[in-house]
């Protein structure tokens, strides 16, 4: 198959020439710092395991219970925990923040692990409500020098995508066998909860 | 090697290329692009490089939808024209009057509509598209003007905030499967969040 191969060869050679040559006309220009905060914000969230055992909890948690709270822990996550953000860059101080983080693992964790099914508004409050801690704590750390914009657009994107994943998983839910590994990860949750509290106090 | 599969490598190579290279020119986006190719095409790369324009312009699409037909068509134009009047305008004053926070605060309230998915008439969204369209062709053309560049680049925002909206507002309204419009409300609330988080940057300054 040489022709296939060789068509699909210039193609990708077509292709990234004009990547190459996009670049070369797009970074004509001053501004600075852009990509570095979308990077900066992706990252940020999953490289701290409490925001992201919290974040992935959230979307398991949303699997249990299934539809609206599956679709509505999601949209409230973000929202509060840019509350949280927003509240740290103003200078509202919130106490006990990495203790509230500890507890968000805990109890989310606690909750998958039970299969707690409290009313929708009452699991709505208990995200959004640890969303703020998540938030005041990992929202305002943007490295000096980078675009606030695009940290903010990147922190939103990779905690809704820890969402997602958290949400995936939960699928599993669907089997008998499912339902028992998706206890058991919430109850790993909560222990790693316990030793996020520990390390908070301590 | 199956044709069919030598295409869907190809498809994947291409993808996969073009996903790289989607992210590789961020470094360069911000405002006032300069392509070389005139101020059309300068106009036009600043909207797709631009994500305090390209959002909320994306965020009214979704909005529009969510609304119905008759709400997407009259902010097709309604925001296509506003952004363009708005940048004429802005041009002619030369100074970006409007604050930093007042983009952000579209960013919070389209996507807050949107991730609420209230039942909006016709004429508010169209109203929303007006004052949305307003505020950032003001900034666009004022700065077009500060930085001496060519009125003609409000062509080419107009023309891509034409074809963004047409697309975007189109797709949602197509959207029967619940699941599908709970994605775009999802993203909503992602633009109401990026939203919230811009304007304590905004608050705090130097960023």
């Amino acid at each position: 198959m040489t022709g296939v191969r060789g068509v699909k060869t210039v193609r990708e050679w077509m292709v990234l020439a004009l990547m190459f040559v996009l670049v070369a006309r797009l970074e004509a220009h001053v501004q600075s710092g852009q990509a570095a905060g979308l990077f900066t914000g992706l990252k940020h969230p999953i490289s701290g395991l409490d925001h992201v055992l919290a974040m992935i909890a959230v979307g398991l948690w949303g699997a249990q219970l299934g539809s609206p709270a599956l679709w509505m822990l999601p949209v409230a996550f973000p929202m509060m925990m840019a509350f949280g953000g927003f509240m740290g860059l103003v200078g509202l101080p919130l106490p006990g923040v990495e203790i509230g983080i500890a507890m968000s693992a805990i109890m989310l964790g606690a909750a998958v692990a039970r299969e707690s099914r409290p009313s929708i508004g009452i699991a709505v409050l208990l995200v959004a409500f640890f969303a703020i801690f998540h938030g005041h704590a990992h929202g305002t750390e943007l490295p000096k020098g980078q675009s606030g914009l695009t940290y903010s657009i990147g922190f939103v994107m990779a905690t809704g995508c820890l969402h997602g994943l958290g949400i995936v998983i939960g699928l599993i839910h669907k089997w008998p066998a499912g339902k028992t590994a998706l206890r058991a990860a919430g109850a790993i949750v909560a222990m790693a909860g316990v030793a996020f509290f520990w390390r908070a106090v301590t | 090697m199956r044709v069919s599969d030598a295409r869907r490598r190809v498809a994947l190579a291409g993808g996969a290329v073009f996903a790289a290279a989607a992210f590789w020119p961020a470094p360069a986006e911000a405002h006032l692009v300069t392509t070389g190719l005139g101020p059309i095409y300068d106009g036009i790369s600043h909207v797709l490089m631009s994500p305090d324009d390209l959002v909320p312009i994306l965020a009214m699409a979704f909005l529009a939808g969510l609304n119905g037909p008759a709400a997407g068509r009259r902010t097709l134009f309604a925001l296509t024209v506003a952004w363009f009047a708005g940048g004429v305008a802005g041009f002619y004053s030369s100074q970006s009057l409007v604050p930093g926070a007042a983009a952000a605060m579209s960013f919070l309230v389209l996507g807050g509509l949107t991730a609420a998915d209230w039942r909006l008439s016709p004429g508010i969204v169209t109203a929303l598209a007006v004052v949305v369209g307003m505020l950032h062709g003001w900034l666009n053309g004022a700065g077009i003007a500060e930085s001496q560049r060519e009125l003609l680049g409000l062509v080419g925002i107009a023309s891509v905030v034409f074809v963004l909206v047409a697309l975007a507002s189109a797709f949602v309204v197509s959207l029967r499967a619940a699941w599908t419009r709970i994605a775009v409300r999802v993203a909503g609330s992602w633009i109401a969040a990026i939203g919230l988080l811009m304007l304590g940057w905004n608050l705090r300054g130097g960023v």
